[in-house]
């Protein structure tokens, strides 16, 4: 690893002040940027340490949840609050990683980790988003855990979080500071597509800073469920996953929320299966209508294309298990 | 060299108010090198030798308590805590398996949590209490989860052992060891290449019933 200069944040203020510089970097659990700097896939030359600011509540609001962004992901997934307002979340959190990880990594850190594209981790690779202008490795190569929607010619990198599908799908909101003040991005809208600039994972500029995370109240929590498929039954990334959260009364569903992760460079919302499961009858019918619906768009590549059958049958799986019909 | 000397230093409590504490590390570098005190400063110090100076000073000073001994010393920042624990404090119980957090071998508990050691800076687990599985057990007493690996074969080689016997703990801390699936769950971040998984197991659920305090 490169030899770096290390500094301690003291407040907010301060760290807003230096991340925009070049070469900075901030650091929390580290699970994921302790990893790439040993790869040398990024080298920063100096760490700004924010574990010490005091965003690391979580507490009731008037209208929801609000989890402070140091909050770590162990503490969040067993937090009484979340479990009873929030049970998807901290199923989300618990299909992720290990519980060594999940005690390490914290809530802005893991919205803030980068894709597990073997090229993208492998420094003698091309990889547009690791080295713009390099070509993408993974497009002709073996891409076999890469996304199926929403892919460019540049990159077809998927997003590895399970919280951030399960705080997509619970129309979560990130709370973000910067110079200017505070602004509110939808956890929807807070990753990107790769399109032509792949090495920009999502939205927050350079001289801000993830604060905390608000998830409005709801009544998903009697049917909600997180699904995810992968490789061996724990402490793996997914190869598919689902969080599914609905609004059931008399076995007809009034509001739905569906969020895919592993297909995609963002946690993948699936709108228009929501809006058709709107006002329907809990049943297979509904279920399977909705998958196809949910599919629309997807590409498969040479070693995906199993994704194409396992995203549909993983969303009715779990639409079975929100729902109560298993 | 001397502003690379100087930052390290004088900025690491970045945004602090204390102003006088930076002005006087500003003011007084060399003396600061030496009361941060690795051996080698001063007597790279004592040679006049600048190289020498120049790398002491880009160690920082850490206190940690390991087992119950308090230790100060001085790290580079990129120093894991994993190294540190092996390297510095010769405490070569906990293990580098992957040293990429996918294997769980260099587990330890920090403040009473288990971490994996290779993916945390040492330096950033600065004033906190760390246990190893040398401080498991008590003189000659061996922890109840150490008998029970011995006693159902909890491991072949022994390299992920240390690491598994630190999750396990934690585990039935956690309140994490209630079924045969719960503990392989929760014990699926440490992984044993010989396969002793189903005897990892048999010697947690032991401990558990056992209701030993672990």
């Amino acid at each position: 690893m490169k030899q770096f200069q290390y500094v301690r944040a003291a407040n907010q203020q301060s760290v807003i002040s230096t991340i925009g510089k070049p070469g900075t970097t901030i650091i929390a659990g580290g699970t994921n940027l302790i990893d790439l700097m040993k790869r040398g896939v990024i080298a920063p030359d100096k760490l700004i340490d924010i574990t010490h600011l005091p965003l690391k509540n979580i507490q009731a609001t008037k209208t929801g949840l609000h989890i402070g962004a140091l909050v770590l992901n162990s503490t969040v997934a067993e937090n009484s609050l979340v479990l009873q307002k929030q049970p998807l979340l901290s199923m989300a959190l618990n299909a992720g990683a290990s519980p060594q990880l999940r005690n390490m990594a914290t809530m802005g850190g893991n919205m803030m980790q980068r894709t597990r594209c073997t090229y993208f981790y492998d420094v003698t690779m091309p990889c547009n988003k690791r080295a713009p202008g390099s070509g993408c490795g993974a497009l002709g190569g073996y891409n076999r855990m890469h996304a199926i929607f929403g892919t460019s010619e540049q990159c077809i990198a998927a997003n590895p979080s399970d919280m951030c599908v399960g705080l997509a799908a619970l129309d979560a909101v990130a709370v973000i500071a910067g110079k200017k003040g505070e602004r509110r991005i939808p956890l929807t809208d807070f990753h990107r597509l790769p399109g032509n600039h792949p090495e920009i994972d999502n939205h927050l500029a350079k001289d801000e800073l993830i604060t905390g995370i608000e998830i409005p109240d709801n009544n998903f929590a009697k049917h909600s469920y997180y699904l995810k498929v992968r490789d061996r039954q724990s402490y793996a990334f997914a190869l598919v996953s689902v969080a599914a959260a609905l609004e059931i009364s008399n076995g007809t569903i009034h509001k739905a929320r569906l969020a895919m992760g592993g297909v995609a460079h963002k946690p993948w919302r699936l709108f228009d299966a929501e809006k058709f499961l709107t006002g329907k009858p809990v049943s297979e019918d509904s279920f399977a209508q909705a998958a196809q619906i949910a599919m629309q768009g997807a590409k498969g590549y040479e070693y995906n294309s199993f994704k194409l059958k396992l995203a549909p049958a993983t969303l009715s799986e779990a639409l079975r298990h929100a729902s109560g019909l298993v | 060299m001397k502003s690379k000397l100087l930052h390290n230093e004088t900025n690491i409590e970045l945004g602090a108010n204390d102003n006088s504490r930076r002005n006087f590390l500003k003011q007084s570098t060399l003396l600061t090198a030496i009361a941060l005190a690795p051996g080698a400063a001063i007597k790279a110090a004592g040679l006049h030798i600048d190289e020498k100076i120049a790398e002491a000073f880009e160690k920082l000073p850490l206190r940690l308590d390991v087992n119950g001994v308090m230790h100060t010393l001085a790290v580079e920042p990129r120093a894991t805590l994993l190294d540190i624990l092996r390297e510095q404090l010769d405490l070569t119980g906990t293990k580098k398996g992957c040293d990429h957090g996918q294997c769980g071998a260099c587990t330890v508990h920090v403040d009473g949590h288990r971490i994996n050691s290779c993916l945390t800076l040492g330096i950033m687990a600065n004033g906190k209490k760390i246990t190893t599985i040398e401080g498991l057990a008590k003189g000659e007493q061996l922890h109840p989860m150490q008998e029970a690996f011995l006693k159902h074969d909890g491991f072949q080689c022994g390299y992920c052992t240390p690491g598994q016997i630190m999750s396990a703990v934690a585990c039935i801390r956690e309140g994490h060891a209630n079924s045969e699936t719960e503990i392989r769950e929760y014990m699926s971040g440490n992984i044993c290449r010989c396969g002793a998984y189903p005897n990892i197991v048999n010697a947690i659920q032991e401990v558990k019933e056992g209701g030993q305090l672990v």
